[in-house]
C-alpha cells in the first residue's frame, strides 16, 4: 500500500508517536511571553564556553541529552539523530553529537530544519528502519549575526523588516512505542523563489514557500484550514505572518483564524524591539518543544499542522546579487 | 570656548550624517558603501578646494565625519607632492592618515585583550 | 505560486513592508552625529588652548575620539548608541573606529593572527582601499596641472 497520497504529502499507517521533547532557550527569549514554556532559560550566552559556536552546540548538546533523559533512553540507544543548524558545515550539530555515539544524519534546511528533521525521522520510524529516533536543532543570536552580518559590537541599524536570530534549541524523539501525540502526515516542500534579494526581510522571502507547501498539503489530503485548530508557522514574523495569510487567500484557503507563527509568539514586539520578530532553526523549535507539543499533549489542540520556513541563501550569494530561495515543510501533529 | 564655532560644529556634522541617513533609508545602501563614498567624496571635494572653507566654516563638523578623513587624506598628497614631487602622489595619503589608522588599530587590539562581545 | 507572479509578490510585499522612519532617523543622526562632531569641536579648542599648532591639534582630536569609541565599544556602549544613531554613529570617526575595534573582539577565538588580524579591517577595509585609490588618483591630477600651470 503506497503511503504517499497526493503530490508532495506521506500519510504514516504506522504513526510514529512522540516520546519525549525538550527545548531550552536564551536570555531574550528568557525576557518574552513564553519563557515560562521552556524547560531551562540559560543567562549567559556563553554557556560556559570560549566562543558562540562552541555555546550553541554545548546548547544544542544540553537540548538532546535532557530531551533523552525524559523519555527514559541512553543516547547510545538511539537508531539516528537528524540534526542541522544554521552555521557553516552544521558545526553545532556535528560537534555536539559526537559525544553522544549515536548514528547521525546532519541535515540543512535552514530555519525549516525542525520540520525537516521530523518528516525524515517520522518516515524512518514508520518505515520500521529506526525504532528510537531523535531530531534537533539549535539556533544562537550571536554565531548567526557574525555569520550572516555584523561583529556583535558593531553599530548598525536593523531595519523595520529585520527579524531577531532566538538563542534556543529543540529535541523531539519519535518511537514506536504508542504515546499520546502522533505524526500523522508530512509534507515536503518545494523550492519557492519570489525574487526578494533583501536578507533583511526574510519574511517575505519565505511566506511563499509557506503558502506553497500548505496549498499542496490541503490539495493532497482533502483538508481545509479549519480541520486544525492550529497551523503553525516557524519564523515569517509578523510581516511573513500577513503576506502568508494574503497569498492564501488568494489560493482559496482561509488561515487567519487558526493561524500563528513562533516568530510572532516568541517575542514581545514592541517592548522588546523585536521589528518583524523571531527567526533561526531554534525559533519554530523551541516554541514547537517548549509549548506547542505540551498543548497537544493536555489536549488543547487536537490537531496540529507545523510547518517550519527555511529560507537558504548566504552572505555570499546575497553579496552576487542573487534572490532567497525559501522552503517550508509541512507536519502533522495529533492527540491520539 | 568658542560657544560659535562648536554649534557650527555640531550644525555641519549632524547635518552630513543625517543626509547619509536619507541614502541609508532611502537606497538601502550598506554602511560600507556609505563610508567608502563619503571618503571618496572628501577627497574629491578637497582637490577641488570645495572643503577647505567647509573646515574653515565649520571645524570638528567637517574634519570629524569620514568625509573629512578623505580631505585629509588628500592635504597629505598635496603636501607630498610639494616635498616630494611624484613620489608624494604615492606616499601623502596615509602619511596623513596615519594617526587615524594606527590609533585604531592600537585600540582595537587592546579593546580585544581586554574584552569580549556580549549579546546586545 | 501559481496564483501570484515574482513582480506582483514583490509590489505586495514591499508594500506591507514597514518603511524605515525617515524623519525619526535622520532627527537622530543629525543630532548624535552633530553631538559627535561638537565634542570633535571642544576638544580641538581644548587643545589648542594647550598651545598646540592646529596640525597637531586635529590628529590629536582625532586619535581621542577614537580612543573614546573605543571604550564605548568594549563596554558595549556604543552598539547601543547606534542602534538609533545610526549615520550619526557611523559616519563620524568614530564609527570608523567602532568598525576596526568590534571585528578585533568578535574574532578572538579564531587567535591573534588569522581572527583578530585578519577581520580587524573586515568592514573598514573598503574605506582605506578606495580611500587611498581616490587619493592617488587627485594626487596624479593635482601634480599634473599644478605641474601645467607652472
Amino acid at each position: 500500500m503506497s503511503k504517499r497520497v497526493g503530490t508532495q504529502t506521506v500519510a504514516f499507517y504506522n504513526p510514529p508517536y512522540v516520546k519525549s521533547y525538550a527545548a531550552i532557550a536564551g536570555p531574550k527569549e528568557a525576557e518574552g511571553p513564553m519563557a515560562s514554556c521552556f524547560d531551562a532559560l540559560i543567562d549567559d550566552e556563553y554557556l560556559g564556553q570560549d566562543s558562540f559556536e562552541a555555546a550553541e552546540s554545548m546548547l544544542l548538546k544540553n537540548t538532546i541529552e535532557l530531551a533523552f533523559k525524559k523519555a527514559n533512553i541512553n543516547t547510545q540507544d538511539s537508531n539516528y539523530i537528524i540534526s542541522g543548524d544554521l552555521l557553516n558545515q552544521c558545526v553545532s550539530s556535528a560537534y555536539c553529537i559526537r559525544d553522544l555515539s549515536a548514528p547521525y544524519i546532519g541535515i540543512y534546511g535552514a530555519c525549516s530544519t525542525m520540520a525537516e528533521g521530523l518528516m525524515l525521522s517520522a518516515m524512518l520510524v514508520d518505515g520500521e528502519f529506526a525504532d528510537v529516533c531523535a531530531n534537533a536543532t539549535s539556533s544562537h543570536f550571536c554565531c548567526a549575526e557574525r555569520q550572516y552580518r555584523f561583529p556583535l559590537e558593531y553599530g548598525s541599524l536593523r531595519t523595520p523588516t529585520s527579524q531577531w536570530t532566538v538563542t534556543g534549541s529543540g529535541c523531539v524523539i519519535l518511537t514506536r512505542d504508542q504515546n499520546i501525540i502522533k505524526v500523522t502526515h508530512a509534507t515536503a516542500g518545494k523550492i519557492i523563489d519570489m525574487g526578494i534579494k533583501d536578507a533583511n526581510n526574510m519574511g517575505s522571502a519565505m511566506a511563499p514557500a509557506f503558502a506553497d507547501t500548505l496549498a499542496a498539503h490541503f490539495k493532497d489530503t482533502g483538508r481545509q484550514p479549519s480541520d486544525y485548530d492550529l497551523i503553525l508557522s516557524g519564523d515569517l514574523g509578523k510581516l511573513g505572518k500577513e503576506l502568508a495569510i494574503e497569498l492564501l487567500k488568494k489560493e482559496g484557503y482561509d488561515i487567519s483564524g487558526n493561524y500563528n507563527d513562533c516568530g510572532v509568539m516568541i517575542y514581545d514586539l514592541e517592548e522588546q524591539d523585536m521589528h518583524c520578530g523571531g527567526s533561526g532553526c531554534g525559533c519554530s523549535a523551541a516554541v514547537l518543544c517548549g509549548d506547542i507539543l505540551k498543548k497537544i499533549e493536555d489536549g488543547t489542540f487536537n490537531r496540529v499542522l507545523f510547518a517550519a520556513t527555511g529560507a537558504l541563501m548566504s552572505p555570499e550569494m546575497s553579496k552576487q546579487g542573487e534572490s532567497i530561495p525559501s522552503i517550508s515543510h509541512a507536519i502533522v501533529f495529533e492527540h491520539a | 570656548m568658542d560657544i560659535m564655532m562648536i554649534l557650527k560644529a555640531f550644525l555641519v556634522g549632524g547635518l552630513i550624517c543625517a543626509i547619509c541617513q536619507v541614502f541609508i533609508d532611502k537606497t538601502k545602501a550598506t554602511p560600507a558603501r556609505i563610508l567608502v563614498t563619503l571618503v571618496c567624496v572628501g577627497v574629491v571635494l578637497g582637490l577641488i578646494g570645495a572643503y577647505e572653507p567647509l573646515v574653515k566654516f565649520a571645524g570638528a563638523g567637517a574634519t570629524v565625519p569620514l568625509s573629512g578623513f578623505g580631505y585629509t587624506m588628500f592635504k597629505g598628497v598635496k603636501k607630498a607632492i610639494g616635498e616630494f614631487g611624484l613620489l608624494g602622489v604615492l606616499t601623502g595619503g596615509f602619511t596623513a592618515g596615519a594617526a587615524g589608522i594606527s590609533a585604531a588599530i592600537i585600540a582595537g587590539l587592546i579593546t580585544a585583550v581586554l574584552t569580549k562581545p556580549k549579546i546586545k | 505560486m501559481s496564483n501570484v507572479g515574482k513582480k506582483e509578490y514583490q509590489a505586495m510585499a514591499n508594500a506591507r513592508a514597514k518603511k524605515s522612519p525617515l524623519g525619526k532617523d535622520c532627527l537622530f543622526a543629525f543630532l548624535i552625529g552633530g553631538a559627535i562632531c561638537a565634542i570633535g569641536q571642544i576638544l580641538l579648542d581644548l587643545y589648542k588652548r594647550f598651545g598646540l599648532s592646529n596640525d597637531i591639534a586635529l590628529p590629536l582630536v582625532s586619535i581621542t575620539l577614537v580612543a573614546i569609541s573605543a571604550i564605548l565599544t568594549g563596554f558595549k556602549v556604543y552598539g547601543k548608541i547606534a542602534k538609533y544613531g545610526g549615520a550619526g554613529t557611523l559616519v563620524p570617526i568614530t564609527g570608523f573606529a567602532n568598525s576596526i575595534v568590534s571585528p578585533a573582539m568578535e574574532y578572538k577565538p579564531e587567535g591573534w593572527i588569522l581572527g583578530v588580524g585578519v577581520k580587524m579591517f573586515s568592514i573598514a577595509g573598503p574605506v582605506l582601499v578606495y580611500g587611498g585609490l581616490t587619493s592617488v588618483i587627485a594626487g596624479l591630477i593635482y601634480y599634473f596641472i599644478k605641474g601645467a600651470s607652472m
